[in-house]
């Protein structure tokens, strides 16, 4: 499938989880935060929560800022 | 004294808020942290780098138990993005705090104020403490404040521009109407700046370009600790009267003669 990370389309594996599709990047789930198509995926739905053909995931952390 | 900050059901010891942008190095943002006295630092809320496989974000260089964290919405230009950006934020954070920012133009960083005050409406509705960034315009800071914001954050001049207050009638217009407390956000360039905004009635500041381009940022943080004091006791004191001639400050009696020639 396909789905939209942060602006960039990506070529996954089907059924993956917010929590696989993190493992997949291989990024740590310690300092981000996950929204699905415009909507916070919580933390504790990180490994409940499908990603689906289409969707549009973004991926935030903290950054220096004023 | 006991003169403390309440934004909310927030309380904090010290009047300065602090930014983490635009310091030549991490070391030298939390030095110049410690040296402000701050208890509350900002941060901006970014897309994650897919290349960046560290995991290291600005929080491993804040200390949550001395600071406060609060997210801003920097970059967003509508009610919509700011929105999915404060609850991204708190997710993130495990804060209801937010730095509303909604900016309508990118030469001036202008808030757009039609945008705020959506995006006001909604978070306060959603449940969080929203402190938006505002022009010092004393209608749009009571408009946000009716929406339910925790406090208004007027500019004194345009962000990163070190202008100083630059309308201070207007600020004192919108801190003598308003019933929340009223933080100048934007525009400090030096410690005269700060306390002519505290002695203005202010009951805060937030600053980040003032100290991060300054060339000895810990010792700015410093110099803005004590001018934010400084700046807070006069407001306190009530200045004296001024006056257009002379008065002695010492007795105009009694004094010695001499012949006169």
């Amino acid at each position: 499938m396909k789905a939209s990370i942060n602006g960039e389309e990506h070529q996954l594996p089907d059924g993956l989880t917010v929590a696989g599709l993190l493992e997949h990047l291989q990024r740590p789930t310690r300092g981000i935060a996950v929204a699905k198509n415009d909507r916070v995926v919580q933390r504790a739905q990180f490994d409940r929560e499908f990603v689906a053909d289409g969707d549009r995931i973004e991926i935030i952390q903290a950054v220096a800022g004023g | 004294m006991n003169d403390v900050l309440k934004i909310g059901k927030y309380e904090f010891s010290s009047r300065l808020i602090v930014g983490t942008g635009k310091y030549p190095s991490l070391e030298v943002m939390q030095a110049a942290h410690e040296a402000s006295g701050t208890k509350m630092v900002t941060v901006a809320i970014r897309r994650i780098g897919l290349d960046d496989k560290s995991g290291k974000t600005m929080l491993d260089y804040l200390d949550r138990e001395k600071y406060t964290i609060l997210p801003n919405t920097a970059g967003c230009y509508s009610a919509k993005e700011a929105i999915l950006t404060a609850q991204l934020a708190r997710e993130l954070l495990e804060t209801d705090l937010i730095k509303l920012e909604v900016i309508g133009d990118p030469q001036t960083l202008y808030p757009d104020t039609r945008e705020t005050l959506a995006a006001a409406a909604q978070l306060v509705k959603d449940g969080f403490t929203v402190l938006p960034y505002v022009l010092d315009d004393p209608i749009a800071c009571k408009q946000l404040e009716e929406e339910g914001c925790a406090a208004v954050m007027p500019l004194a001049a345009p962000i990163g521009s070190g202008l100083g207050v630059c309308n201070p009638y207007s600020i004192r217009i919108i801190k003598e109407r308003a019933n929340v407390p009223v933080i100048v956000d934007a525009g400090v360039g030096t410690a005269s700046d700060a306390a002519v905004a505290m002695e203005l009635g202010v009951d805060a500041i937030l600053m980040n370009t003032g100290i991060a381009a300054a060339r000895e940022p810990v010792q700015m943080a410093q110099a803005m600790k004590h001018a934010v004091i400084a700046g807070r006791l006069a407001y306190l004191s009530g200045r004296m009267e001024k006056r257009l001639y002379a008065n002695a400050s010492s007795p105009m009696s009694n004094l010695i003669a001499i012949e006169k020639p």
